[in-house]
């Protein structure tokens, strides 16, 4: 029989106001094993923790319950306080009887009612329960980065910088992400290429730092220190370590007519192509669904102009198998389709552009070198107009958008309109706001720069209407300020289209068994305290992937994620869940179910001898479980039809002794 | 009347054991009444000619009997396995249940069992003898001088009526003609359970569980039900129980045992042939089965070796739980 002491928490008066502590601690007095009961204001403080600790020796108490809050906030406390005291950690069961009762009743009589019933079920689960050691595991010291735009490579450098080793996996010819296309940086107006080249050469220049470019994560497996990982590297055609970068090929490829989906499709790129010039790696990529020679076996011209012999037309898709410790996700985002937005012309004019498209009709290395020109005709334009959150902050019930703030358009619309009326003064630009959000050190001064030094038109309104009329863009608009409609008449529409994350994160979430929002962004573990964690353990997040963020934000959250990995890495052996799966092999049947439902691969077979009723030996098959892979998940509890495994810290009897007490 | 005859079953067997391909036949033999043939290992050719049987009453589905015979040692076991038998056969090959190197399996073909309770039904009691003679089966009785004539087809067992394969799924060798898979009208009945209010539903239950006199008889025949050690013989369960003892066992004995063979019976029908009260606990398992061919599109257990059965498989398109009252389509 167990000796249980109970210990009600008052957590001031977040549960005392709801909940008769008093009651609590006194009705649970008579409860089956319960040998001490009281309560006190706070448990989880040095005073609250010593009344525990003192009341298990004095007790010689076998088992706890505290009555408090989440065990997401303190069975972790409670846990060390038992083991301090000398209780086996998980002989302690906390009774949430804050937001599980007192947040969500009003009542004293109701939630007091509640609180005993939740105390009862803890102990008759407690009664249950057997002191559990965690099992170790060793940690792979090496860190693994999916995404090598500005996150990513700011975390493989902090991680890489700490002394770990790092592979970055990028599914382009080259890391560099979207801030590689971006022109110049808001509010400093640095340029993006001059403070990102350095860090992307400092990459590719680490010793502990490789690349996979033009590669994929296939699958995953494996657990906190020890995933085991596939990528697959995408054949390229030509030889990584032949090409030198001289770009030859790129420049007498015959195939000329590629869209160039570095500066958005508007302008052309050969079938072989080096992205931009600096590029990471700088390695010549060959475009299998354009490429002659790989269509239809005639071409050739590039492994002829080549002097390295790197072209290699023959080379297969590789898949390489590696283990890491820890796994950083940074997939980024990317702007979404102006499909649903007809009344915006996007798809009939080519002068309605998007943000990012304007971001290469003003960047130097882009398709007009610099120069803004309307993509139609290439004329200077004289009328600009930006609209802003174009498929944000939309209707929870319109299909077309976002719901969430896309956060960075406020800002590079701003920078946009100044950079335009800073280089060509002749040019009117307007802007058409919801709100105007500025929250970042610098940046309302910077917006409003562009509007008092720089006589950018910011209108409050919404654009209800683009139409191309000869080489014009009527723009209908309304002013909610002055309450009148208004007709521009525009050379330029630039659309600030939301951002979304990037289409490989969903199936990267479900490899990861990481958990996503109804957007797709990452949830982190928690969102104020453990926002570069995801709730899977040895996975973290970086950057966009994770909710919209411009590039500090992104920069310092990278570095967050870094730190979280350096503290795993550095750590020898990582202790285990104790709560596993484990088999009973005189029931089990070896059927097979419960390791085809088990999701991290936890459960193997064994033949193994059994002495059987009649004296004779028969060898059976049993299933084993691996408790260093086991997450505790408990799907094949379920899934075993004999009833042969069971979960330590979770039996299915423990279960049914809670709900059995809750129905008493 | 079955098409292969006793000769060609006991040839085969005689054969096999001649030239040592098996050591022992799993077959039928003669019980106490005319209708209740037994299950049965044969050793030598002798007591095959003599004791084996293969009529109208020979619908034991030997599988399962197929788990202790492989874990004895000596050579292979022969059994024959009628087209719905393979089904079960291979469900078990799925779970890892018995050893198929050491069994030898002739496939048979089958028109069809006798049902013995729709016999007694249309001829009366004191049955001594039972003959085939073409679709019509000649019942003497020990009240009746000459033998009543019934169509077997009247008297056929539930299963075989909606007979839902005359192919076999698996086999070392075929006796006589492959069938097909067959267009079974096998869950009419369900849809016309579902069709009633759930107090009706449960009114026709309670009806059916509560003549229910806890053999064991449904679990014991079942190939599903192969567990080490059963739930309903394990004290440490909490439904571990002998007697239809109270209103507990009357309804959750045959509703824990749907739900443990759900996705892995292949609606063999053993169980409700067996039932001496008549309970059609069929009935329960082919809920289930057409749930999951709604749900989770179509799946028949045991038709392949191997297959992941949707209970115990995950894909990205399996319904939320949300979705299933309304079903997939």
């Amino acid at each position: 029989m167990q000796r249980i002491g109970v210990f009600v928490c008052w957590c001031g008066s977040n549960i005392a106001g709801t909940v008769d502590v008093q009651a609590v601690s006194e009705a649970l007095k008579t409860e089956p094993g319960v040998v001490f009961s009281t309560n006190y204001q706070y448990m989880c403080s040095q005073a609250g923790q010593d009344i525990i600790k003192n009341a298990i020796a004095e007790h010689k108490l076998t088992g706890i319950v505290v009555c408090s809050c989440s065990p997401r906030m303190h069975e972790a406390t409670f846990r060390k306080t038992a083991a301090a005291a000398g209780l086996n950690p998980y002989m302690v069961e906390i009774a949430n009887i804050r937001e599980q009762c007192s947040w969500v009743h009003k009542d004293m009589p109701i939630g007091t009612e509640k609180a005993i019933i939740l105390g009862r079920a803890a102990i008759a689960k407690v009664n249950l329960n057997t002191p559990l050691t965690p099992g170790e595991s060793p940690v792979t010291k090496r860190a693994l980065v999916i995404g090598g735009g500005i996150a990513g490579i700011q975390t493989a450098l902090d991680i890489a910088d700490a002394g770990f080793e790092v592979d970055i996996v990028e599914k382009k010819p080259t890391i560099g992400g979207k801030m590689a296309q971006l022109d110049k940086t808001f509010p400093t107006l640095d340029c993006a290429a001059c403070i990102l080249t350095p860090k992307m050469v400092d990459v590719a220049q680490h010793e502990k730092i490789r690349i996979f470019s033009y590669s994929e994560v296939e699958a995953v497996s494996g657990f906190v220190g020890n995933f085991d990982v596939k990528i697959k590297k995408k054949a390229r055609f030509v030889d990584e370590t032949k090409c030198t970068g001289c770009g030859l090929c790129t420049e007498k490829c015959p195939q000329k007519k590629v869209p160039n989906e570095f500066n958005l499709g508007m302008d052309n790129r050969r079938a072989v192509y080096i992205p931009f010039a600096q590029a990471v790696p700088k390695v010549a990529t060959i475009d299998a669904d354009y490429c002659s020679m790989l269509k239809n076996g005639k071409c050739g011209v590039c492994a002829k102009v080549c002097t390295a012999g790197a072209i290699d037309y023959k080379q297969q898709d590789q898949t390489i198998e590696e283990k890491y410790g820890a796994i950083v996700v940074a997939t980024g985002f990317n702007p979404i389709s102006m499909d649903k937005f007809d009344e915006y012309a996007y798809s009939q004019s080519k002068d309605v552009i998007t943000s990012l498209e304007f971001e290469r009709l003003t960047n130097a290395a882009g398709p007009t070198a610099g120069k803004l020109l309307r993509p139609s005709d290439g004329k200077h334009p004289h009328t600009i107009v930006f609209v802003q959150c174009v498929g944000s902050r939309c209707d929870s019930c319109s299909e077309k958008g976002k719901e969430y703030c896309s956060k960075i358009c406020c800002m590079y619309t701003a920078k946009h309109a100044m950079l335009t009326r800073d280089k060509y003064p002749d040019t009117e630009v307007y802007v058409f706001y919801i709100d105007v959000r500025t929250p970042g050190k610098a940046f309302d001064e910077f917006y409003r720069r562009a509007v008092e030094e720089y006589g950018v038109h910011y209108i409050k309104g919404m654009v209800g209407k683009v139409a191309p009329e000869g080489d014009k863009l009527m723009v209908r608009a309304s002013d909610l300020l002055a309450n009148k409609q208004l007709n521009i008449e525009a050379d330029l529409v630039v659309l600030a289209a939301a951002i979304e994350p990037d289409k490989s994160a969903r199936p990267l979430a479900t490899m990861l068994t990481a958990s996503m929002d109804t957007n797709d962004f990452f949830t982190e573990a928690h969102p104020k305290l453990r926002p570069v964690e995801s709730p899977t353990a040895g996975v973290f997040l970086s950057g966009a992937c994770q909710g919209p963020k411009d590039i500090p934000e992104t920069v310092s959250q990278a570095g967050a994620a870094a730190a979280k990995v350096i503290g795993l890495l550095a750590k020898d052996k990582l202790t285990g869940n104790p709560c596993v799966a484990s088999s009973d092999e005189l029931m089990c049947n070896g059927c097979s179910s419960c390791a085809n439902v088990c999701p991290y691969g936890a459960i193997t077979y064994e033949n193994k001898e059994f002495r059987m009723p009649d004296r004779t030996v028969a060898i059976r098959r049993v299933a084993k479980v691996n408790p260093a892979v086991c997450q505790g998940c408990g799907a094949c509890t379920v899934a075993c039809p004999s009833g042969a495994m069971d979960l330590k810290g979770f039996a299915s009897s423990q279960i049914i002794a809670e709900v059995d007490a809750i129905c008493r | 009347m079955q098409k292969i005859t006793r000769d060609a079953l006991v040839n085969k067997a005689l054969a096999l054991l001649d030239n040592g391909t098996v050591d022992r036949v799993l077959g039928w033999k003669k019980g106490e009444l005319a209708y209740d043939v037994t299950p049965a290992v044969f050793t030598d050719g002798k007591s095959i000619g003599e004791g084996f049987v293969w009529n109208d009453f020979c619908g034991a589905n030997f599988s399962k009997y197929l788990i202790a015979e492989t874990k004895k040692t000596g050579s292979k076991v022969l059994v024959f396995l009628k087209p719905c038998d393979t089904y079960s056969f291979n469900q078990l090959l799925t779970e890892h249940r018995f050893d198929r190197e050491k069994v030898y399996a002739v496939g048979i073909p089958c028109e069809g069992m006798t049902d013995v309770h729709k016999l007694r039904a249309a001829v009366g009691e004191g049955i001594c003898n039972v003959e085939a003679d073409g679709d019509m089966l000649a019942v003497s009785t020990v009240y009746t001088d000459e033998p009543v004539n019934v169509p077997a087809a009247e008297v056929m067992l539930e299963r075989c009526l909606v007979c839902k394969s005359k192919k076999h799924v698996a086999y070392d060798e075929l006796l006589g003609e492959e069938g097909e898979v067959a267009e079974s009208a096998r869950f009419d009945q369900v849809a016309e359970l579902e069709a009633l209010t759930p107090d009706e539903r449960f009114a026709f239950w309670q009806n059916e569980l509560s003549r229910c006199i806890r053999c064991n008889a449904c679990r014991d025949v079942c190939p599903a039900c192969t567990c080490e050690k059963c739930v309903f013989n394990n004290p440490s369960s909490g439904v571990e129980n002998k007697a239809a003892a109270n209103s507990f066992e009357e309804k959750m004995f045959h509703i824990i045992r749907a739900f443990h063979v759900a996705g892995r019976c292949t609606d063999c029908g053993e169980c409700s042939r067996v039932c001496p009260q008549r309970i059609p606990l069929h009935l329960l398992n082919r809920k289930f089965i057409s749930d999951i061919d709604n749900f989770y599109g179509e799946y028949q257990a045991g038709a392949e070796v191997g297959s992941r059965a949707p209970l115990v498989n995950y894909d990205q398109d399996d319904l939320e739980p949300s979705e299933v009252f309304g079903g997939r389509e």
